[in-house]
């Protein structure tokens, strides 16, 4: 397998795991997480948090969701298919923003 | 950390584990570290293999330069644990601390290769702004990273962009000095597995 390959198939196999695996949150919620979006109050707003403002996350915004009735563990799965989604919607974006440099700068398509 | 399963579930097997880790290098268990032992099935073990496979697998890029990747993006974050880990492991790697400052403190004016400059300033971006323009990209292989370069480099970005919103999240506590260059020591000569 090339190594790049081995990389994003690494990748995948974590993704596949967070949301077709067993887990304590439900898979939508843990898909709902990992696209951040379509969850309810407070997790929404803990969830936002973590996808595009992790440094702004605080023990009140755990104890909140915690308060609404989620489990440590439920919470344990949803933070991290949080920061996993967002990831990978960067590692997404930067790869197919390097797909098309390369058609652009591929034989006959010079500009 | 922020989650008490985090700080005290886990099994007999583990707490014995993480007891001789104190005893022997003297300093706790980076949360870090401690997060991935936590029912490893669900993140951990999968996490450990593509982070490993990002940093240490086959890459034109040097250990230094991967680690120093993961310092910058932390700086990006802001995530005070990963800077500080990421920079202590970049440091001991290339054998130059001021470099790793440098790049800190002022990628622009830094003396790193134009490749990893060009390199570095794209992950910034991404990781800021979510986005990158194919003029950016270009700009990255105009300045000479090979294509496999730029995939080496976006995947030690995930990885990172993941570790740092846990960090966040969850509340890792700080090391002391000495205990980010322990952990640097470690990370130099295991890896991420």
């Amino acid at each position: 397998m090339p190594d790049e390959d081995r990389k994003r198939a690494a990748h995948r196999a974590l993704v596949d795991r967070l949301l077709h695996g067993d887990g304590k949150a439900s898979a939508q919620d843990r898909a709902r997480a990992f696209h951040n979006n379509g969850l309810t109050p407070p997790l929404d707003a803990l969830i936002a948090k973590v996808a595009d403002s992790p440094t702004q996350v605080s023990a009140a915004d755990l104890a909140a969701a915690k308060a609404s009735g989620r489990t440590e563990d439920q919470l344990f799965e949803l933070v991290v298919c949080a920061a996993v989604g967002r990831s990978t919607r960067l590692y997404e974006a930067g790869l197919t923003a390097l797909a098309e440099a390369m058609l652009k700068e591929g034989p006959g398509n010079a500009t | 950390m922020r989650l008490e399963i985090l700080n005290h579930g886990y099994g007999p097997g583990t707490k014995l584990l993480f007891a001789l880790i104190r005893l022997f290098s003297r300093h706790p268990v980076p949360d870090a570290a401690r997060l991935v032992f936590y029912r490893p099935d669900f993140y951990g073990t999968r996490a450990k293999a593509f982070t490993h496979e990002a940093m240490r697998g086959p890459s034109a890029w040097s250990v230094g330069d991967r680690e120093l990747m993961a310092a910058y993006v932390s700086e990006v974050n802001g995530t005070a644990f990963c800077i500080g880990a990421h920079t202590a492991t970049a440091s001991q790697a290339y054998q130059d601390p001021p470099r790793v400052a440098a790049v800190l403190a002022d990628l622009e004016t830094a003396p790193v290769a134009e490749p990893l400059r060009a390199t570095l300033r794209m992950l910034g971006t991404l990781t800021r702004e979510g986005k990158v323009s194919v003029e950016d990209m270009r700009a990255v292989l105009a300045a000479d990273a090979t294509p496999e370069q730029v995939r080496d480099a976006l995947a030690v970005c995930a990885a990172f962009n993941t570790t740092d919103r846990l960090a966040d999240a969850f509340g890792f506590e700080l090391l002391s000095p000495e205990g980010y260059e322990a952990g640097a020591r470690y990370l130099l000569k295991r890896g991420y597995q």
